[in-house]
């Protein structure tokens, strides 16, 4: 792909030139810190969070750390990297919430098609195996066969699912089409803790329909089902592969139903997913879990300093100039 | 109709943002800094972008334009002719208006994609919009790992009243549901057959073999008339890379530009068309069985400039 010259070419560029030189001007730094800013783009960071990461760095890089360093150049990249990764790590440190008096409620929240189902398995198959006792609850009852697939799930991962409502099937009620939503979520969400309790399930993972940020009546339902379970964690589930929507995205749901924690989903896949980098910082939430892949194993906790390597290509890019 | 009021609510073709910058009688650097930075909050890209945008500043500049308006127009103008650039958006189904000979039938669309786009939506939203148009559909469950993804494809079937074949068993081969399919559907005369696939991401190399198998399979009976590559409109940069790759594993006819009914402007289909010269052909708009609609370059160029 010649239109995507990675980071790592075009520092390198920067850097042979900046070698010859040992000192940085201000203009070395601004064309560095141009190369950074093409990268973050690149890596789908939005706009404004780019922006002000970048200034931030520009700061630093001009001022006594850099200009006093052996390595003017290796300081640079350590600073982008360390910067990265204060970001992207913030709060990352913490385990879930789990409720003092159980069940733990935990909410799943996201676009459409973003991984929520496929994570609540995980989740559910996670907590089975570190010796919880969770229940699934399928409160998409819009999706054509959301609960199906919630129910395959959760007999893959051995986890009972508390379906009470078939929403939209084949061979449920021919008035409904798809798109369109049966039963009432919020009631399944809040049957499902009296059953919780009444079974003695310790947690319970509720999953819910994919919204847009943008749509209101959804969006209000979403706070509904949250005000009605009053959760201990809600996730975030967001797709690594989204672009400058992350914002807009994050914000809406941010502002919808105040998630705690997000869950950077198909991490398996290619995308630099400077998503991740956005959303932190916009929301100041932590990224808690990485999902990558379709199994039910594929789920780990977040790693900060990867996703900055990640992001920027940094791996290489630090090998690079500790060879400098 | 939410959907409907919601598209009725972003009116200004031309962002707030834009049009005070537009507005000025002289643009300076960080002038045209915020029409590239339009362009950007769309996901058209960097490098687009600010070809785009350099294109635009000699259009400018050689024709001595400092009326706003006129600027303006030019900006669309430009987009425009990148994003329509004379290309056939029809659907091959669609083509023979005349009675297609039954031994040249079905035509066979097959829908691919990385996980949770929309192919499975989209496969239902099509097959309403053939039946609307007096055709004989059958689908597809190609889908054999997914939890419940014939399941969910059924459903539509069942709305739209369109047959499903499928395997009764989870991770059966998808080839042979394709291949069984595609007989079925001769037999029976259908006109259009529409195969549902997995979702798979791009760098999953022995997923991407999977698909040209598929592919053959279906050949050995049928003619394969459309592989539609269905996009999020929120995909960012990787968009590209998910293009190129399924261009090569199984050969792309048309792109299916979906969630366009959300926040994000699909501005990646840009580089899409240009690089690969497939052309967006459809675009959904929601998750009903009437949310899908032909792709018109001029509203899709104002929702790109509509970004704030
Ligand atoms: N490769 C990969 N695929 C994933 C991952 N998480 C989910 N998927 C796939 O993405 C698609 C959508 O996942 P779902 O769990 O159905 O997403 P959802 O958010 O529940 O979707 P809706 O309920 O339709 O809003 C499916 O094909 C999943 O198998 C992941 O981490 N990696
Ligand atoms: N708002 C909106 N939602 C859509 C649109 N198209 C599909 N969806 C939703 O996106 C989610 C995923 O759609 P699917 O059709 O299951 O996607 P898929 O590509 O078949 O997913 P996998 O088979 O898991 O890879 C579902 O919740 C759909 O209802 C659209 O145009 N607009
Ligand atoms: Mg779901
Ligand atoms: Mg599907």
């Amino acid at each position: 792909m010649a239109a995507f010259t990675s980071l790592t070419d075009r520092l390198s560029q920067a850097f042979k030139h900046l070698r010859s030189k040992g000192k940085l001007s201000e203009s070395d730094i601004d064309g560095t810190i141009r190369e950074i800013r093409r990268a973050l783009l690149d890596a789908d960071v939005s706009l404004d969070v780019v922006r002000s990461f970048t200034s931030r760095i520009r700061e630093r890089a001009l001022g006594a750390e850099v200009s006093q360093a052996l390595n003017p150049a290796q300081q640079v990249v350590s600073i982008v990297n360390e910067e990265l990764t204060k970001i992207l790590g913030a709060g990352v440190d913490r385990p879930l919430n789990f409720a003092k008096k159980p069940p733990t409620v935990i909410m799943l929240a996201g676009l459409q098609g973003a991984g929520k189902t496929t994570l609540a398995g995980k989740l559910g198959y996670w907590l089975r195996d570190t010796g919880h006792t969770p229940l699934l609850v399928a409160a998409d009852l819009q999706r054509p066969n959301a609960v199906t697939q919630l129910q395959v799930v959760g007999a893959r991962a051995e986890v009972p699912v508390f379906a009470p409502e078939p929403g939209v099937q084949a061979e449920s009620s021919d008035v409904v089409e798809p798109g369109k939503a049966t039963g009432d979520p919020v009631k399944v969400a809040r049957d499902s803790i009296a059953f919780a309790q009444d079974k003695l399930y310790d947690t319970v993972i509720i999953d819910t329909a994919g919204r847009l940020g943008v749509d209101q009546e959804l969006m209000q339902q979403a706070q509904n089902i949250r005000n009605a379970v009053n959760p201990n964690e809600i996730l975030f589930v967001i797709d690594a592969m989204i672009g400058q929507d992350a914002v807009q995205t994050a914000k809406a749901f941010d502002e919808g139903v105040d998630f705690t924690g997000v869950v950077l989903s198909k991490l398996d896949g290619d995308a630099r997913g400077g998503a991740a980098l956005s959303v932190a910082s916009v929301t100041g939430k932590p990224i808690l879990f990485a999902s990558t892949g379709e199994g039910l194993k594929d789920f780990e906790v977040f790693h900060p300093d990867r996703m900055a390597s990640r992001i920027l290509d940094m791996g290489d890019v630090l090998t690079l100039i500790e060879q400098a | 109709i939410r959907l409907r009021a919601r598209l009725s609510k972003s009116a200004n073709p031309l962002g707030k943002a834009l049009f005070t910058i537009l507005s000025k009688n002289h643009l300076t650097n960080s002038d045209w800094e915020d029409v590239e930075d339009t362009l950007l909050l769309a996901d058209v890209g960097a490098d687009a972008s600010s070809r785009l945008v350099d294109q635009l500043k000699s259009d400018v500049r050689i024709q001595g334009e400092t009326e706003p308006n006129t600027v303006r127009e030019m900006l669309k103008t430009r987009l425009l002719a990148i994003v329509d650039a004379g290309m056939d958006r029809r659907l091959c189904a669609e083509l023979s208006e005349t009675q297609v000979p039954n031994d040249q039938k079905p035509s066979v669309i097959i829908m691919v994609g990385v996980n949770g786009t929309g192919k499975t939506t989209t496969a239902g939203k099509l097959a309403r919009f053939f039946v609307a148009e007096g055709r004989t559909v059958m689908m597809a469950a190609a889908d054999t790992f997914r939890a419940a993804a014939a399941d969910q494809l059924e459903t539509w079937g069942n709305r739209v009243g369109v047959r499903v074949v499928r395997s009764d068993k989870d991770g059966a081969d998808p080839a042979s549901v394709a291949f069984e399919a595609a007989h079925t559907a001769k037999e029976q005369g259908s006109d259009v057959l529409i195969v549902d696939t997995a979702g798979r991401l791009q760098n999953k190399a022995n997923l991407m073999q999977e698909l040209g198998k598929i592919r053959r399979v279906i050949e050995k009976t049928a003619k394969v008339d459309e592989v539609l590559l269905v996009l999020d409109a929120t995909t960012g940069q990787n968009g590209m890379a998910q293009a190129k790759v399924f261009a090569d594993a199984i050969g792309i006819t048309g792109i299916v530009l979906t969630k366009l009914d959300g926040s994000a402007r699909g501005g990646i289909v840009i580089s899409v068309q240009q690089e690969l010269g497939v052309p967006v052909k459809l675009v959904g708009l929601g998750e009903g069985p009437d949310d899908l609609t032909v792709f018109d370059p001029a509203t899709f160029v104002d929702g790109i400039l509509a970004v704030n």
